[in-house]
């Protein structure tokens, strides 16, 4: 029923159980490192005497910066000759962060991306036309040995040209794609642009994942792609694609919790907070040799759904990831996430798949304005259709976010497509 | 009844002649444009020679465009011309959403193009006041 039987329908108790051995390793192997080494004995934590989930709160987070900090290799608890792999985030603000994987390492991530894809139904006899990044960034990589290890064909076309990827599928039939959302949005519009039904293409599923976005989004694409979506949640610094994903069930995505255990905390506090309370997911990675991280905040905003899954896996869930704490956009004091605002724009049919979020101060005061596209074949041709549009998403908007968007129609085609990580919200606001 | 092409375009410098452009490529002649501005955005209307081509091939290119129902009547090149239709549309309480009009120098005449709610209705009330309506390939041939 599942990839690996065993330890996916694990009773919770004996999980726990496991969890806290290898909680215990992982400790162990982190106090080993140059980072933790310092910064236990420099607080005086002894970690043998960290042995329940209750005492794992006295150890300190560690960030995306102290990772920086101890860039290249102040985390990594083996030699450099045990390592095969390394990955490394993007570092637009400072050094970017690097992870090892032992080949221990690189085989177990594989195995867990293989349970989550043979839990959305994904078997040998599928092909994965894998259009994620390759390379420095976990997401191409990380899905294509995990598709390996099921037995899949991968197909690793990786982001971009759009025309090779249609002609790629249109040759060798893809029954599954790896996508972001934003790509997806655009590479639909370019197969209908050639004239192709993308439904004719014999794709059955898709997973979207590294960029946050709305059910109403995930929606959307099923629809226009003519398949089932399943979300999927990782971050380098916890290996990569996998960490959590969404089984057949559709309904929030299992973390893989022999790997990882899970703690929500409120972002402003750090207090640790009950399940089913929305808050930032932490976690703390027991099943990595070459970097075992300890109670990483992720910045990632979700809950614990705690009810067990209709799925028979005993792994709990999280929701789908609300935003991250770091990009929630605060308008005249109100919190506002664009992944609402982009449910409410991707809810309206005359308007495309693009938006912009543009955040000015006028007097003092901040304005919220938001680009959208025209949907062509919607367009009525008179300004009192247009005009009562404008109004009807400016008051949803404004249901939602409190604030009063200034809403700008363009024209169909005119915001740039994002053939990747879509910048989507632009604050000129000077502090 | 005849049609107009209406073209969504932002308020920018360069999107008449994009549209323009277009339709020149296509051999397509403008007997009239209007633009309804908003603000942001505004709309272009054009009464052309091949309305269902140019529609066609502006958005082919891309552009939100649309043929729109319109009403187009011949109207006496003299004082009250307009008056007399303009005053069976109001005793009808029908209310015109859009409109513009022009001369045919040669013939003293003038033609009113204008956009309603109820088209059909309209142009029968005009035409049992003894007006006469225009088509798209009248109003081009004029």
């Amino acid at each position: 029923m599942f990839y690996n039987n065993e330890i996916e329908t694990l009773p919770r108790k004996e999980l726990e159980k496991l969890q806290m051995t290898r909680l215990k390793k992982a400790l162990e192997a982190a106090a080993s490192t140059p980072y933790y080494r310092k910064l236990y004995s420099d607080m005086g934590i002894n970690v043998s005497k960290i042995t329940t989930f209750d005492h794992l709160q006295e150890l300190p987070f560690t960030t995306k910066n102290d990772l920086r900090m101890s860039y290249p290799t102040g985390m990594v608890a083996v030699p450099i000759s045990e390592t095969v792999r390394m990955h490394a985030s993007s570092g637009t603000t400072g050094k970017s962060t690097v992870i090892f994987y032992t080949r221990r390492d690189v085989d177990q991530w594989a195995e867990q991306v293989a349970r989550a894809m043979y839990s959305t139904g994904a078997r040998k006899e599928d092909i994965l036309q894998n259009m994620m990044g390759y390379g420095l960034f976990t997401g191409g990589l990380g899905l294509h040995y995990g598709a390996e290890k099921l037995g899949c064909l991968v197909i690793p076309s990786a982001a971009g040209n759009s025309l090779r990827q249609i002609q790629l599928m249109q040759d060798f039939h893809p029954t599954i794609i790896h996508i972001t959302p934003s790509y997806a949005l655009h590479l639909v519009e370019v197969i209908k642009g050639q004239g192709i039904d993308p439904h004719s293409l014999g794709i059955k599923k898709a997973y979207f994942g590294a960029e946050p976005y709305s059910e109403a989004t995930k929606d959307k694409l099923e629809q226009l792609w003519g398949v089932k979506a399943y979300n999927c949640y990782g971050l380098s610094e916890m290996n990569g694609p996998g960490v959590a994903f969404e089984c057949a069930q559709q309904a929030g995505m299992h973390l893989a919790e022999d790997y990882y255990i899970t703690e929500i905390i409120d972002p402003e506090t750090g207090e640790r907070l009950p399940d089913g309370t929305e808050g930032e997911l932490v976690l703390t990675h027991i099943n990595r040799e070459a970097m075992p991280i300890i109670r990483y905040r992720t910045r990632d905003l979700t809950r614990i759904i705690p009810e067990p899954c209709g799925c028979g896996k005993t792994h709990r869930r999280i929701e789908r990831i609300k935003g991250r704490s770091d990009d929630m956009i605060i308008v005249g004091g109100v919190n506002v996430f664009p992944s609402q605002i982009e449910a409410v724009i991707m809810n309206i049919p005359e308007v495309g798949n693009n938006y912009q979020i543009i955040l000015d101060r006028e007097e003092g005061l901040d304005r919220i304005h938001i680009k959208v596209e025209l949907y062509s074949k919607l367009f009525k041709g008179d300004l009192k259709t247009l005009q009562k549009l404008n109004r009807e998403i400016v008051e949803k908007l404004r249901a939602l976010i409190i604030v009063t968007p200034r809403i700008e129609f363009m024209e169909p085609g005119s915001l740039p497509p994002s053939e990747g990580k879509a910048k989507r919200v632009f604050d000129n606001r000077v502090i | 009844m005849p049609h107009q092409v209406s073209v969504f375009a932002e308020n920018k410098p360069g999107k008449i002649s994009r549209v323009t452009e277009i339709l020149s490529q296509n051999n397509i002649n403008i007997r009239a444009i209007t633009i309804s501005d908003s603000g942001d955005y505004g709309i272009i209307k054009l009464l052309v020679d091949k309305p269902a081509q140019g529609n066609e091939c502006l958005k082919s290119e891309g552009i939100a465009s649309t043929l729109k129902d319109i009403v187009a009547i011949k109207i006496d090149d003299s004082p009250g011309g307009l008056h007399k239709a303009a005053s069976i549309l109001a005793s009808n309480n029908i209310n015109v959403e859009d409109a513009y009009g022009f001369t045919i120098r040669e013939k003293n005449q003038a033609v009113f193009v204008f956009q309603v709610e109820d088209v059909p209705l309209t142009e029968k009330l005009l035409k049992n006041a003894g007006f006469e309506l225009l088509s798209d390939s009248e109003l081009y041939l004029l």
